[in-house]
């Protein structure tokens, strides 16, 4: 024990005497574990997110379609759905698209019957009436509106038509809600020219959830051009989208890999001849082969603990308490309105262990392997270089 | 005082901020965050909401689990995506139980 103390005692006065290049490996390094740990925290954490909120999503969607496009489903399916047993309320679904040329920002418009109460995350109330709207805080702050405000939007007949805003959501639900405009049903339908006794799609209410797919499968059965989505469909697309291998992240993901790689590859691939002769003069002086070794792999640990620390620490900060600020840019896209993220603080200990079994060890590795082949050489060759 | 202990005590300090990040994660999802939570869930249930307003550039970016399987692929198959967010939403089979 004394002698490991002793031993880092060395290697951390070896590393000072060196402290640029020390710090500098030491920047490199706990970048890549940050932003390795921002992705992978930033992913789970949306996953779970999507995992507990889809939740209380509706148990299945039923959309028409026709040509192999979503099209409006007619209300005479909403009562052959109502015949299938283990069926609960089956609902009419009225939303759509408003691309606002004024600001070149997409917007979500969604109906609601009026039967739901008042919000927790709504400053206001939800629409009642129609010539009333609700909307999202990335709307209100483009379009510079707030409660008793006013929205103008273009309906489909080219006419504009002016509501008053009786509620906005709140940041807290930007995830959710920011780019919303919450009309009655009735004015969604006169908004987008909906032909009468037509919705966008269906929700449907299943009693047991076991039953979903074999509802879902009878759904299909009985009217074959329509598409059921299950819930748990709904999850497992959130899934696939922040899961690693998806697209960017996976893009960022490698960046990041290929980064570490790159340094890992340079220890490995050989040490300075200042290295070789200091290895040279501790062997000469009676250090023994075991104690180089030693001494490198406290110097490695040294180096790639601190890093793989401090680099977790700052993914855990820059994902959770300052929204993913860096990451957000590059998530963002085209988008107009796009949401801040309030996500739920999850560490999930897989994460930790696996960014560390992949940081850790390799840079461990490639310290040991370059100073173990100078060590068995002899001394006096190595002094000479 | 011995360099070994200053570092030990360093790593000792990291590793315990570590742990406190769990334990403040772990309060937040049982505790802090809940009733928020709470008011989100009730939130997706009264407006019957399906999807996370991330990328609100294109239909099959802004509800990635409702659109169709060409919306992708508008213009032609294999066409060059449109938009950056759809390297990040690929497309997504679901119905019929097809995964990629």
């Amino acid at each position: 024990m004394i002698k490991h103390l002793k031993i880092i005692d060395y290697a951390l006065a070896s590393l000072f005497r060196r402290k640029y290049k020390s710090l500098a490996i030491i920047t490199a390094f706990t970048l890549v574990v940050a932003a390795l740990a921002s992705i992978l925290l930033f992913s789970s954490a949306l996953k779970t997110e999507a995992a507990h909120l889809l939740d209380s999503a509706p148990d299945l969607i039923v959309q028409r379609t026709t040509g192999g496009r979503h099209d409006l489903i007619p209300a005479e399916y909403t009562e052959k759905i109502k015949d299938i047993a283990g069926i609960g309320a089956v609902t009419g679904r009225y939303w759509g698209y408003y691309y606002d040329p004024l600001t070149g920002a997409n917007y979500t418009v969604q109906g609601t019957d009026g039967t739901a109460k008042n919000l927790e995350l709504l400053d206001g109330r939800l629409p009642a009436d129609r010539g009333e709207c609700a909307i999202g805080a990335g709307i209100a702050a483009i379009k510079k509106t707030g409660t008793s405000g006013e929205l103008i939007l273009v309906n489909s007949s080219n006419t504009g038509v002016l509501y008053e805003v009786v509620g906005v959501f709140r940041a807290a639900s930007s995830l959710l809600t920011n780019d919303l405009i919450i009309l009655a049903n009735e004015e969604v339908i006169d908004f987008f020219g909906y032909p009468p006794g037509k919705a966008t799609d269906v929700a449907v209410q299943v009693y047991n959830k076991n039953e979903l797919q074999t509802i879902a499968g009878k759904v299909k059965k009985l009217l074959p051009d329509t598409r059921p989505i299950t819930k748990s469909e709904l999850v497992r697309t959130y899934d696939m989208v922040f899961n690693w291998r998806s697209g960017l992240m996976l893009t960022v993901f490698s960046a990041a890999v290929i980064a570490f790689c790159i340094l890992a590859w340079d220890k490995a691939t050989g040490i300075s001849a200042d290295e070789k002769q200091e290895i040279g003069i501790l062997k000469a002086i009676g250090w023994d082969t075991a104690d180089v070794l030693a001494l490198k792999f406290w110097e490695g640990l040294i180096i790639a603990l601190t890093s793989f620390l401090l680099g977790t620490i700052a993914g855990f900060v820059h994902v959770f308490f300052l929204a993913a600020f860096l990451l957000a840019p590059v998530i963002k896209g085209w988008s107009v309105v796009f949401p801040e993220f309030h996500l739920t603080p999850h560490l999930d200990p897989y994460i930790v262990f696996t960014l560390g079994f992949l940081t850790v060890t390799p840079y461990v590795a490639s310290t040991i392997i370059p100073a173990w082949k100078t060590a068995i050489t002899d001394p006096e060759t190595v002094m000479r270089g | 005082m011995r360099k070994s202990k200053i570092f030990i005590g360093v790593t000792l300090a990291e590793v315990l901020l570590l742990i406190s990040c769990f334990l403040f994660a772990f309060t937040q999802q049982t505790t802090g965050r809940q009733l928020e939570l709470q008011a989100r869930q009730e939130l997706v249930q009264s407006l019957g909401l399906t999807d996370f307003a991330i990328w609100t550039e294109a239909r099959y970016t802004r509800h990635p689990s409702q659109t169709d399987f060409f919306s992708p692929f508008q213009e032609f198959p294999s066409a060059f995506e449109h938009f950056p967010a759809g390297s990040v939403v690929a497309p997504v089979f679901t119905a019929g139980g097809r995964t990629r």
